[in-house]
């Protein structure tokens, strides 16, 4: 129950996107087409799920006891630069098809602050646990990917629109991910 | 930048030609994130300004210290210094507005705008350059978010830097201080800001 909580609540209600505001230079770079959203969503599943989980141990085993916590933003950024660069290579290795569909979205994500971000929110969980953390990191990265597919659907749909000279280009996009967001705050009170 | 720039022409093509958010769309998520009012705009603003002009003096300094292939983890572990001690003296000084930023101001490190200037201007530029680009670009990327600030909060709150201007029990366009209205705001701004630097070009 309380795990289903968790994921309506990082789907839906906090989106960490349309309602939290994290991530949003992926959400407004590179949602021109369904296929490439796709790919950005499954890369960023994939990289805050390690990332929370080594974040997660190494908070709780070596900078808490050592009393080292002011060190927290420096240690995760230089963990999540490294663990890309690291998933990067073996996912070369292991499995070339996968690393054909996400590569090229991999080194975009060091600078994607969704990563950090559910990192550093996942210490913060109420009676927090390695499996919750990592459980919140898959939810975020859902309610990452569901709202990256939806908004690049209605812009692969925006460029047949007519749309004012001056509304061209950023502005709209801005108005559509508005719109959306509305939408999405349709859920809040549902947990 | 083929091109030699006056000091001042460099100054203010952080806060016009290449303004951090109206036109570069760099560093969304605190601008989206943290502008429910002006005071909370202006705060994010300087803090990110701080850490944008000392990361790019240090790295103009060291510059040539560093090997390029290791130069981003060196840059940002730099930026990740600046903002862990911006953090602490929001916390220690203004624990008020601290509380508000929230989890913005560790997300400072991964503010493209400080690693973008840091990359593509300090590492090549000399000291004196490299600290007029991010006063500019600082300036800039307060201005916009004093601006969507004060917008917001005008319109969702009725007030201007806590200073009420309607009667305690308007009702007013609660959206703005809600998520989609930054969104919307947002774009309305940058309609305005388009069409303003239209005329003056």
């Amino acid at each position: 129950m309380e795990y289903l909580i968790i994921l309506i609540s990082a789907v839906f209600v906090n989106n960490i996107v349309l309602s939290q505001f994290l991530g949003i230079c992926p959400f407004l770079g590179v949602s021109g087409k369904v296929s490439t959203s796709v790919g950005m969503s499954g890369a960023v599943l994939f990289v805050m799920t390690i990332a929370t989980t080594v974040t997660y141990l190494l908070h709780q085993y070596l900078l808490l006891p050592m009393g080292l916590d002011y060190l927290r933003t420096i240690t995760f950024i230089l963990v999540i630069a490294a663990l890309v660069q690291m998933v990067e290579i073996v996912m070369k290795k292991v499995s070339p098809p996968l690393y054909q569909a996400l590569g090229v979205f991999l080194p975009l994500i060091t600078t994607n602050c969704a990563v950090l971000g559910v990192a550093i929110l996942a210490l913060g969980l109420e009676d927090g646990s390695l499996v919750k953390a990592v459980f919140f990191a898959i939810s975020s990265s859902a309610g990452f990917a569901l709202a990256l597919v939806v908004f690049a659907s209605i812009r692969e749909y925006l460029e047949l629109a007519e749309i004012p000279e001056g509304m061209k280009g950023v502005p709209i996009n801005l108005l559509v991910a508005g719109l959306l967001s509305l939408a999405f705050l349709g859920f809040a009170g549902l947990v | 930048m083929p091109e030699k720039l006056s000091p001042k022409q460099n100054f203010l093509k952080g806060i016009v030609k290449e303004n951090p958010v109206f036109v570069m769309l760099l560093g969304m998520c605190p601008t989206l994130g943290v502008t429910t009012s002006a005071f909370n705009g202006l705060g994010m603003g300087l803090a990110t300004l701080f850490v944008l002009l000392m990361s790019n003096i240090v790295v103009s300094l060291i510059k040539s210290q560093v090997p390029a292939k290791v130069r981003i983890p060196a840059f940002i572990v730099i930026i990740a210094a600046f903002v862990t001690v911006a953090e602490m003296v929001l916390e220690a000084y203004i624990p008020f507005l601290y509380e508000q930023l929230g989890i913005f101001i560790p997300l400072i490190v991964v503010n493209c705008l400080i690693l973008g200037r840091a990359e593509a201007f300090a590492s090549k530029n000399n000291l004196a350059v490299s600290i007029v680009d991010a006063l500019g670009m600082g300036a800039g990327f307060v201005i916009a978010l004093t601006a969507l600030g004060a917008t917001r909060e005008l319109l969702g709150n009725g007030s201007l830097f806590e200073f009420r201007l309607v009667p305690e029990d308007a009702s007013t366009l609660i959206l703005f201080i809600l998520p989609p209205g930054a969104f919307i705001a947002l774009a309305y701004l940058a309609i305005l800001f388009n069409k303003l630097t239209r005329k003056l070009t």
